[in-house]
C-alpha cells in the first residue's frame, strides 16, 4: 500500500514537470466519444496497432536481412528456413502490409460515407491522405527488398514513371536510382527509406490525432455533439469495443499468416531478380492495382504523351482528395441523410473494385475499354456528381441529437421486436 | 443504411473481389488448365506426408539432381524429414564440394558435410546454361512457391509431356508439355516409371515418382509448413475463444447505454 501511494506520488512529481500521464488520460480515458459510433469506426484503432505491427516485425527483419543485390534474396531465405521463427515474422510483415491497406481503405471509405473530411475535419483528413501517400512509397520501397523478380520488375516500372516528366524526367530517374538502371545503390537506399519512412507515419498519426481529438470524431448521423447526452467516454466503451475489434481482424490476418501466407504475393518474387529475364505480366500489389489501372488507362491527349498523361491521371486521382471538403457542397455530413449520395457513393465502390481488377489484367480489350470507363467515372465522381449532388437533392430530416437518433433507433428495434412476439 | 445491410453489402463486395483475384491468380499461369490433386500438406490439418518427402528425395536425387541444384538445402535440414546422423552423413558423404583456401593458400576438394548446402551438379550458372542447349535449369529450392498452381503444377508438368518425347516437338530442342507457359519446354520428359528402385518397395510408376518428388518439393520450398499448421491452430483457437469473451464483455460495457 505504502508502495502504490509512494508510485503516485512519484507520477504525480513527474506529471506536474511533464504532463504526460495526464495527457495520456484525457486522450485515452476520459475522451468524450459520441455514443453511437457503429463498427466501421474500429479500424482508425485497427490501422494504428497495424502501424505498429509492422514496425515491430519490420524492425526484427532488418536485423536478419542484407540490403545487398547478391545477397537479400539470400538473406530473406535464411529468415524464412534459419532465423528462429523467421517465417512467421516474415510472413505477419508480409501480409501485415495488406492488412494495413484492407484497413486504411476501408476507414477511407468510411470517412467518405459519413462524411468525416467534412468542415471542421479538414486537415484530420489531410493528415490521413499524407499517412496513406506515405504508406504507399513504404510498401513499395518494402515490395522491392526481398529483391525477387517482381520486386525489381516493380521497382523498374514504378521509378521509370518519372521519366515521363518533361524535359528533367531522365535526369531525376537516374537520380533515383543512384545508377544508369535500379541496381544495389537503389536496393540500398529502398532499404533506408523503408526504415525511415514508418517513424515519419507515426508523427503524422499523432498530428492526425491532434486535429481529430480538437473536435472529437465524426459519428453515423455525422451531427455535432451537443453535450453529455451524446457521448461516454472512450474507456472503458470503446477500448472494450476496439479490442473486441481487433481480436476480430487478428483471426482474419492469422487465418492468412497461417494457412494462405503468399495468397496475396506473386510467385515471381520468390525467383531471383535477373536484369535480363521481364516476367510475362509485371502487376503491382493488390493494393495499387486502381492506381495502376488509371496509370495505363490514358492515351495520348493533344500534345501531352500517354505516359506522362497517365502519370497526371494517376497523381491526381489521390490529390483530388485533398480539395474533397470544398468539391462536396453538401452542408449535411452523413450519407444516411444524402439518397443521392449514398447511391453514388456505392457506385465509386464499385467503380475502384472494378479500376482494381482491370489493373491486374494486361491492358488490352475490355479491360482496357472497362479500365478507362471507370477512369473517367472516378473523375466525375468527385469534380462533377460531388458539387452538384449537394445542391440539388432532397435530403432527410436529421435527428436532433445523437441521443435522439440511438433512442429511436433502439425505439424502432423494440417495436418491432414486440411486433415479432405478438 | 442500417448496419446489417451495411455488412451484407460489405461481404458481397469482399466475396466479389475475393473469387476475381482468384480468377487473377489462375490467368497468371497462362498454361492449360490445371487438375487440383489431394496433398498430405493440404488444408488446415495437412502435414507433409513423411515417407513420402523421403521418396521424393530418392527421386530428386537420382533423377532430378542431375540437371537441378537444390541451393537453399542444406543435408543437416534432413534430419526434418526424418533422417538420423548418420543416414545424412552417408547422404552428403556422395558429394564433393570445393573448399578453401587452406593454409597454403590453395582451394581443395573434399567429400559434403551435413552442413554443407546440396551440391550443384554445375559449377555456375553459365556452365549449367552451356550444357543445356542454353536453357539454364532452375533451381527447385522454391519451384513450389515460385510457379502459379504449386504443387499441382509441378505434378501437372512432370506428368503433362504427351506422347513420345520428340513427338510434338515445338522446335529443336524443345518438347510440348501443355502445363509449361507457352508450351514448349527445353527439358526432356524426365520421367517414365521404373525410374528409381524405392528402398520401402512402393511401385515407382511414373504418377508415384510425380506425387513423391513433388512432396518433396514442397517441402524443400516450405520446410516449416506443419510448425506454421499446427501452430496456426492454437493461435486461431486462442483468438476465437478470446473474441466471444471480449464480445461478452463488450456487450455488458455498453448494456446501460442502448
Amino acid at each position: 500500500m505504502s508502495n502504490s501511494s509512494m508510485g503516485k506520488k512519484v507520477v504525480q512529481w513527474f506529471d506536474y514537470r511533464l504532463p504526460i500521464f495526464t495527457f495520456m488520460h484525457h486522450s485515452l480515458v476520459d475522451y468524450q466519444t459520441p455514443k453511437n459510433l457503429n463498427y466501421w469506426w474500429n479500424f482508425g484503432s485497427l490501422a494504428g496497432i497495424v502501424l505498429v505491427i509492422q514496425i515491430i516485425t519490420g524492425i526484427v527483419l532488418a536485423m536478419h536481412y542484407t540490403p545487398h543485390v547478391d545477397h537479400a534474396f539470400d538473406s530473406v531465405e535464411s529468415i524464412m528456413r534459419d532465423v528462429n521463427y523467421g517465417w512467421l515474422i516474415r510472413y505477419l510483415h508480409a501480409n501485415g502490409g495488406s492488412a494495413f491497406f484492407v484497413v486504411v481503405y476501408i476507414h477511407i471509405f468510411r470517412g467518405l460515407y459519413f462524411g468525416s473530411y467534412k468542415s471542421p475535419r479538414e486537415v484530420v483528413w489531410w493528415m490521413g491522405l499524407i499517412i496513406l501517400l506515405l504508406m504507399m512509397a513504404t510498401a513499395f520501397m518494402g515490395y522491392v527488398l526481398p529483391w525477387g523478380q517482381m520486386s525489381f520488375w516493380a521497382a523498374t516500372v514504378i521509378t521509370n514513371i518519372f521519366s515521363a516528366i518533361p524535359l528533367v524526367g531522365e535526369t531525376i530517374t537516374t537520380w533515383l536510382w543512384g545508377g544508369f538502371a535500379v541496381g544495389n545503390p537503389t536496393l540500398n537506399r529502398f532499404f533506408s527509406l523503408h526504415y525511415l519512412l514508418p517513424f515519419v507515419v507515426v508523427g503524422v498519426v499523432f498530428l492526425h490525432l491532434w486535429a481529430l481529438h480538437r473536435f472529437g470524431s465524426n459519428n453515423p448521423t455525422g451531427i455535432d455533439t451537443k453535450g453529455p447526452k451524446d457521448t461516454v467516454p472512450f474507456h472503458p466503451y470503446y477500448t472494450i469495443k476496439d479490442l473486441f475489434g481487433l481480436s476480430v481482424f487478428l483471426i482474419v490476418l492469422l487465418a492468412f499468416v497461417f494457412y494462405a501466407p503468399n495468397y496475396l504475393g506473386h510467385p515471381d518474387n520468390y525467383v531471383k531478380a535477373n536484369p535480363l529475364v521481364t516476367p510475362a505480366h509485371i502487376v503491382p500489389e493488390w493494393y495499387f492495382l486502381p492506381f495502376y489501372a488509371i496509370l495505363r488507362a490514358v492515351p495520348d491527349i493533344w500534345f501531352v504523351e500517354a505516359k506522362l498523361a497517365g502519370v497526371i491521371a494517376m497523381f491526381t486521382s489521390i490529390l483530388i482528395l485533398f480539395v474533397l471538403p470544398w468539391l462536396d457542397s453538401s452542408p449535411i455530413r452523413s450519407a444516411r441523410y444524402r439518397p443521392w449520395y449514398k447511391q453514388i457513393f456505392w457506385f465509386l465502390v464499385i467503380d475502384v473494385i472494378v479500376l482494381g481488377i482491370s489493373g491486374a489484367k494486361p491492358p488490352e480489350g475490355v479491360w482496357l475499354i472497362l479500365g478507362r470507363v471507370a477512369t473517367v467515372y472516378y473523375f466525375i465522381h468527385f469534380l462533377i456528381l460531388m458539387p452538384l449532388i449537394g445542391r440539388l437533392e432532397p435530403t432527410k430530416p436529421l435527428p436532433g441529437s445523437i441521443d435522439e437518433s440511438v433512442r429511436q433507433e433502439s425505439g424502432t428495434q423494440t417495436s418491432e421486436t414486440t411486433r415479432k412476439h405478438s | 443504411m442500417t448496419p446489417a445491410r451495411t455488412w451484407i453489402i460489405g461481404t458481397v463486395l469482399t466475396v466479389i473481389v475475393a473469387i476475381t483475384n482468384i480468377g487473377i491468380a489462375n490467368g497468371a499461369s497462362d498454361g492449360a488448365h490445371l487438375t487440383a490433386q489431394r496433398w498430405s500438406f493440404d488444408g488446415i490439418f495437412g502435414r507433409f506426408d513423411r515417407t513420402a518427402v523421403q521418396r521424393g528425395l530418392q527421386v530428386y536425387l537420382e533423377v532430378c539432381a542431375n540437371c537441378h541444384s537444390l541451393e537453399y538445402v542444406a543435408y543437416r535440414n534432413l534430419t526434418e524429414i526424418g533422417y538420423n546422423e548418420n543416414q545424412i552423413k552417408a547422404i552428403a558423404g556422395q558429394y564433393e564440394v570445393e573448399d578453401g583456401p587452406n593454409n597454403d593458400g590453395e582451394m581443395f576438394t573434399r567429400t559434403a558435410q551435413p552442413s554443407d548446402y546440396f551440391v550443384s551438379p554445375y559449377a555456375n550458372a553459365m556452365e549449367a546454361a552451356a550444357m543445356n542447349n542454353g536453357a539454364l535449369p532452375p533451381d527447385l529450392s522454391l519451384i513450389y512457391k515460385a510457379r502459379a498452381g504449386g504443387a499441382d503444377y509441378i505434378y501437372g508438368l512432370l506428368t503433362g509431356y504427351e506422347g513420345e518425347e520428340t513427338e510434338h516437338s515445338v522446335a529443336e530442342g524443345l518438347y510440348y508439355n501443355p502445363y509449361f507457359p507457352g508450351g514448349a519446354i527445353a527439358m526432356p520428359k524426365p520421367l517414365y516409371g521404373d525410374d528409381v528402385e524405392y528402398a520401402d518397395g512402393t511401385t515407382a510408376s511414373m504418377e508415384q515418382e510425380a506425387r513423391d518428388v513433388t512432396t518433396f518439393l514442397s517441402w524443400a520450398a516450405e520446410p516449416k509448413l506443419d510448425a506454421r499448421k499446427k501452430l496456426g491452430l492454437k493461435v486461431l483457437l486462442f483468438l476465437i475463444v478470446l473474441s466471444a469473451l471480449l464480445f461478452a464483455s463488450k456487450r455488458k460495457v455498453w448494456r446501460d447505454i442502448h
